[in-house]
């Protein structure tokens, strides 16, 4: 097999799925580039689990189509595919050994014993399971069992790696450990990789390309940064980012140019308040972008609580009825009680049309909401 | 019964001891009576220890009721009775709770309602089917073209015959269902995309996966199938196709002959053995398919 025809790239167009009357996707058009590592990312019950499904050809595509290196796979198999999986509980069977689970694909492809001995061999030394080839894996350790399903994906020299939720049964640490093997492997072997996750460090850390999924729907398409930094709608501004993004809802005060949030005014480009006119207005602004002055500042705050994080501290503030969190260093020198003020650089802040949640930018240009916009109307249109 | 007080430790033993000589009393009298001689046997009051007449006793049962005959007859039929059962319950429960199709709940039902109809109520129609079995379709072709046709086949004094009936219930279905739903759905799924079709699952997978609930299902279907005796009964009239439960009739002393229930006791002590013997092998298995799943 040669390097080329290892990879593949995925599309996905229009694809629908209902189960019955309840729609659970609709209209999901997505296409992924050769050797690309893409995640999933959203809730649960979203829909990013049944996606990856109906590309593994586990669920049946209701409408649209699903294509693998412009093939089109609705009516295949999933072995016709060239897909392997990797599932959350591992779904290793019981009662054959590390070397038969690994091996069974191959044996159910009739590959002759010596062959197939070789390339267990070889693929248990890459994830490093050498010593384990005769145990059960009954007598095996969640992150060996992690290993074991993992070799069983890779022996079979897929075009495409499928991953659901596969860190989810892991402890903390070795969640970490994984996630780093994970992309080491993937770098060695790039073959495309779909890993859907509703861990937002782990979509962040692993992903070339990020899908945020909500309700059925595609909210967003992009790379990791670019989600965090420019969010397409209230819902990946809360869903991305930990302590979540602080929203408040308010209105442009087009005379003084700025927005009230609780008691204060916050000034913004009076261009911008000019086209924000009259809007009802979602605005966002990240905790760790917020500025704390302990002798007062723009924004009157009192704190209700502090958590540590060790390298930083939340403030968790409360002005007028708004709740707010933001993020310090540690030397700032507040405590709980303390009445503070807030800057919130204008700059920083996301404008979001409190309707449709969708972001409002000031740039005509951008390409990735204008994608994600088409999808929705699609959406709706249904 | 939580608390631990000597008057409740010793009513509960004087019960299970009750209920130990209840259950063993007559094996006991079967033991002991096979080994008298005639004299013995019939004195008043009976003795519950074993003699040394066991082996006189047997060979005069053997040949009594021809049980050389007999229980290779019901052995095979024991034998074909639990294959058959085992194999059908397997492949019926992978087919109710691996396979989507619409009428899946119909046939579900379909096999459930076989559990109300036992093959005692059903009697004479499956005697009808096995006396005759293309009468059905001997009527619906009359009827449909009014041609004649004489074919005819039936299962009268045969193994199929004897075994077949017994086979087609649900009993085993739903042991095999129960296993089968315990089993994650990831498992069928992680072996479709190692590229297993449906029949390689079926072989590779649940096979292996059962197998103390095959063992135990073995056990509880040989003792049923040992034990038949009304079916075997109304469908055997041929010597040759006799079997042990039917050849126990002819164990019994005659009116006007001598009462020599030794033998008679014997002969039930050689019948008795080979469903003894399969559950002393099986029971280990059998007490784990039933209680537990293994994972």
């Amino acid at each position: 097999m040669n390097k080329v025809s290892k990879m593949a790239d995925i599309d996905i167009r229009a694809v629908r799925k209902s189960y019955g009357k309840t729609q659970t996707l609709h209209g999901v058009d997505l296409c992924f580039a050769s050797g690309e590592f893409v995640v999933i990312l959203g809730p649960s019950g979203c829909g990013k689990s049944t996606l990856l499904r109906m590309i593994a050809g586990l669920e049946e595509i209701t409408a649209g189509e699903i294509a693998i290196n412009r093939r089109v796979v609705n009516r295949l198999e999933p072995r016709e595919r060239g897909c392997a999986m990797v599932f959350q509980n591992y779904a290793l069977y019981p009662h054959m050994t590390v070397a038969q689970n690994i091996g069974y694909a191959l044996k159910v492809a009739s590959v002759p014993k010596v062959e197939r001995e070789r390339r267990i061999k070889e693929t248990a030394k890459v994830v490093g399971l050498c010593e384990y080839l005769t145990r059960k894996p009954a007598a095996l350790s969640g992150g060996q069992r992690q290993r074991v399903a993992m070799a069983r994906a890779i022996i079979r020299e897929p075009k495409v790696f499928l991953f659901d939720e596969p860190l989810s049964n892991l402890d903390a640490k070795l969640r970490v450990t994984m996630r780093a093997e994970i992309r080491k492997l993937h770098q060695r072997l790039s073959a495309t990789s779909i890993f859907v996750t509703h861990d937002q460090v782990e979509a962040m850390t692993l992903a070339d390309k990020l899908v945020v999924m909500n309700k059925g729907h595609v909210e967003q398409v992009g790379q990791p940064l670019d989600i965090y930094h420019r969010p397409a709608s209230v819902f990946v501004a809360s869903f991305i980012g930990s302590p979540a993004m602080n929203l408040f809802d308010t209105r442009v005060e087009v005379d003084t140019a700025s927005v009230r949030i609780g008691a204060a005014q916050v000034p913004i480009d009076p261009a911008l308040a000019a086209r924000l006119r009259g809007r009802d207005l979602t605005i966002g602004i990240r905790p760790e972008q917020c500025v704390v002055l302990p002798d007062g500042g723009r924004v009157p705050a009192k704190i209700d609580f502090i958590e540590e994080l060790g390298s930083g501290r939340v403030v968790h503030a409360e002005m007028g009825d708004q709740t707010f969190a933001a993020v310090i260093g540690e030397h700032v020198n507040v405590r709980a009680g303390d009445r503070i003020g807030l800057e919130l650089p204008s700059s920083q802040l996301h404008f979001f049309d409190r309707d449709s949640g969708r972001r409002i930018d000031m740039e005509i240009n951008s390409s990735v909401p204008q994608q994600v916009a088409g999808a929705s109307t699609l959406a709706i249109a249904h | 019964m939580i608390q631990r007080t000597p008057i409740a430790d010793a009513f509960t033993y004087v019960l299970m001891v009750l209920g130990f000589i209840l259950l063993i009393g007559p094996f006991i009298v079967i033991l002991a009576g096979a080994s008298q001689t005639l004299q013995q046997i019939n004195s008043v009051p009976f003795h519950f220890l074993p003699q040394d007449r066991f082996l006189e006793n047997a060979s005069a049962a053997w040949s009594r009721a021809n049980l050389g005959t007999a229980m290779t007859n019901s052995l095979i039929m024991a034998c074909l009775v639990t294959f058959g059962k085992v194999a059908l319950s397997a492949c019926t429960a992978f087919a109710i709770v691996f396979f989507r199709t619409p009428l899946k709940h119909l046939f579900f039902w379909m096999v459930f309602i076989t559990l109300m109809l036992p093959l005692e109520v059903r009697v004479v129609p499956t005697y009808a089917v096995a006396a005759d079995l293309f009468e059905p379709f001997r009527l619906l072709i009359s009827a449909l073209t009014g041609t004649e046709i004489s074919v005819e086949w039936n299962l009268l004094n045969s193994y199929a015959g004897l075994t077949l009936p017994l086979i087609a219930t649900a009993t085993g279905t739903f042991l095999y269902r129960q296993f089968f739903m315990t089993l994650p759905d990831e498992l069928a799924e992680a072996a479709r995309m190692d590229g297993s079709g449906p029949v390689r699952f079926f072989v590779d997978m649940l096979m292996p996966l059962s197998r103390t609930n095959m063992l135990a299902l073995t056990t509880i279907m040989f003792v049923y199938g040992w034990n038949q005796y009304l079916w075997p009964l109304l469908m055997i009239t041929d010597p040759t196709y006799k079997t042990t439960m039917m050849s126990l009739g002819a164990l019994l002393p005659s009116e006007n002959s001598l009462p020599d229930w030794n033998v008679t006791l014997a002969g039930s002590l050689i019948i008795m053995a080979p469903p003894l013997i399969v559950v002393a092998v099986l029971q280990r298995w059998f007490v784990r398919g039933l209680v537990a799943t293994e994972k």
